[in-house]
């Protein structure tokens, strides 16, 4: 079977568009929704600023079990909630919400991880020159563990172009939808192999930025 | 200027009460620079962050500035804290900021305007010495230089009342000395009350004017350094001192020079002025009594001449007597015997 280049490319030009859409406000919605998480689950641990045992069982738990659930039934079972918030099942923005959700969770586990390992020292040194509690979470936390922080914010986003793959189930477009459906499932290997490359080059991008970032907030 | 007034703090530990500071109460003077000294475990540190309230007692109070600082609201204590700066054993640098941030950060905590933060951080990167290292990062410093921009960053909103956990304990000897000096120079210059705590009885003898010895959550001895030095009560407190000053004779030591000496010994603490004046001779040819000095040492403490002498007398036990007696006038004597020398 041969392909018509001319009219396929557009089509690739189209799938990018939409990967990097979905990817892009996913990111910025779960990195919000996924600090606020992060720091709440470590305000509200054991000798925490906050402490509340009840908060941090239960958002834990939560997390928990959404973590594991697979992406792709994750997806369909949450459709009521997304035809709720978002109109409809179908499209690019209805594969954005659940992503968001599940890309939330994750993040809110990487602060978490992040904020556990900063020096209480630091935090000490913050209070006892009279930081407040919240001059300490924007000056001390989120300052200090920056650094890692975007290198675990980067593994999310090459976890969310996988992701936004799967969003080609319910119409969410992208290119893992445009090598499903050409290369897949009508056996034109040089169009799957176009769209893995063009997603190679994609991760490729964002982990040399992620690192990049990384490095200079990390200062190292 | 710090008062704590029966102060207990009590953790629970295995589902039991622990006491890691049990009816504390301590005086530290406006402008003095005091010293609580202790193995690990003796609860000085808990006693130190109850100054400012990073740890709460459980019983007693503590004043601070004429305050009852466990009754202050949230908001005062913030300011309450700008006033009592702390240095830490392990510094607590911020790492994601230069040395020049870290010391402007307290100062932006405090809504100084920015010219002032800008000249003030550059009058304490003078005061201690650093200030070609400005725009480094802590992990790029020296210990000795994270505990400068630790002690500066104490400094930065002009507290009058200084903490230091453990200040030199995480520094060698040489960089010990250099960071006690800048302390004294803290004291002397900006009349900044210290409050210290250690394990290091060095750290007390070079800057400490005075001291309290801790152990098992309790104060078991305290005052003036000479004081204390010179005629220690308890044995924790004798141990702290003979890391420092060998000023007594080991006990095998001891043993063998009963065996020489079979009079009586004495052990004569001369302190500043006295150190220079013949008094022993004076007074054993006035009474003809022979004296062997067997044992002695002269060390300097907050620059006073501090001696210490095991003496043996040779003679009647009457004349032993007057002559001691004497002697008691102008120094210490006590008569040593084998348990406690």
């Amino acid at each position: 079977m041969t392909i018509d280049w001319g009219a396929f490319w557009p089509k690739v030009v189209d799938a990018l568009g939409e990967t990097v859409l979905m990817v892009a406000v996913t990111l910025i919605f779960a990195s919000i929704l996924g600090l606020a998480l992060g720091l709440l689950l470590f305000l509200t641990r054991k000798g925490s600023l906050y402490e509340n045992r009840i908060l941090f069982v239960l958002l834990n738990f939560v997390i928990n079990v959404v973590r594991p659930v697979p992406f792709i039934i994750f997806l369909v079972a949450i459709s009521p909630l997304t035809r709720f918030v978002i109109g409809s099942t179908i499209g690019t923005w209805a594969a954005i919400f659940p992503m968001t959700i599940i890309a939330a969770f994750a993040i809110g586990r990487v602060v978490e991880n992040n904020l556990v390992s900063i020096d209480p020292g630091m935090i000490e040194a913050a209070k006892a020159l009279g930081a407040s509690p919240l001059q300490i979470i924007f000056g001390v936390l989120i300052r200090e563990s920056l650094g890692p922080l975007i290198l675990g914010l980067t593994f999310i986003s090459i976890a969310l172009i996988d992701f936004s793959a799967v969003a080609g189930m319910v119409g969410g477009g992208g290119l893992g939808s445009l090598a499903m459906t050409y290369g897949y499932q009508r056996f034109n290997t040089s169009v799957m192999v176009v769209t893995i490359i063009i997603l190679i080059v994609l991760v490729q991008a964002a982990q040399y930025a992620g690192n990049y970032l990384s490095r200079k907030f990390l200062r190292r | 200027m710090i008062q704590f007034e029966a102060v207990s703090k009590v953790f629970t530990l295995n589902l039991k009460p622990f006491y890691a500071v049990e009816n504390v109460s301590l005086s530290v003077g406006q402008g003095e620079i005091f010293g609580v000294i202790g193995f690990s475990g003796a609860g000085k540190s808990t006693l130190l962050r109850l100054v400012n309230l990073l740890e709460r007692p459980t019983s007693g109070r503590i004043i601070v500035h004429n305050r009852d600082i466990t009754t202050v609201s949230p908001k005062e204590l913030q300011d309450l804290r700008r006033r009592i700066g702390m240095v830490f054993q392990t510094f607590n640098l911020f790492n994601s900021r230069t040395v020049y941030g870290n010391l402007a950060y307290p100062l932006k905590l405090a809504k100084t305007p920015k010219e002032q933060v800008d000249a003030r951080v550059k009058e304490l990167l003078r005061f201690v010495g650093l200030e070609d290292k400005s725009e480094y990062y802590p992990e790029q410093l020296s210990g000795g230089q994270k505990q400068r921009v630790g002690i500066a960053r104490a400094l930065a909103t002009s507290p009058d009342i200084l903490i230091c956990d453990e200040a030199t304990s995480a520094l060698d000897p040489e960089t010990t000395g250099e960071i006690l000096k800048l302390l004294k120079k803290v004291n002397e210059e900006y009349g900044i009350t210290i409050l210290l705590i250690t394990h290091e009885m060095n750290v007390i003898r070079s800057i400490c004017h005075r001291v309290a010895v801790m152990e098992k959550g309790r104060v078991i001895e305290e005052g003036p350094i000479f004081d204390i030095f010179a005629n220690p009560q308890q044995a924790t407190t004798k141990n702290f001192i003979r890391s420092v000053i060998q000023d007594q004779l080991p006990s095998s030591l001891l043993e063998k020079v009963r065996q020489k000496h079979p009079g009586r010994l004495y052990r004569l603490i001369f302190k500043d002025g006295i150190t220079s004046e013949p008094v022993l001779s004076r007074i054993s040819r006035k009474y003809d009594l022979d004296f062997n000095i067997v044992y002695g040492s002269i060390n300097e403490l907050q620059g006073s001449l501090f001696g210490s002498l095991i003496v043996e007398f040779i003679g009647e036990d009457s004349k032993i007597h007057q002559v001691v007696e004497e002697l008691r006038s102008v120094v210490e004597a006590l008569e040593v015997d084998e348990s406690d020398n």
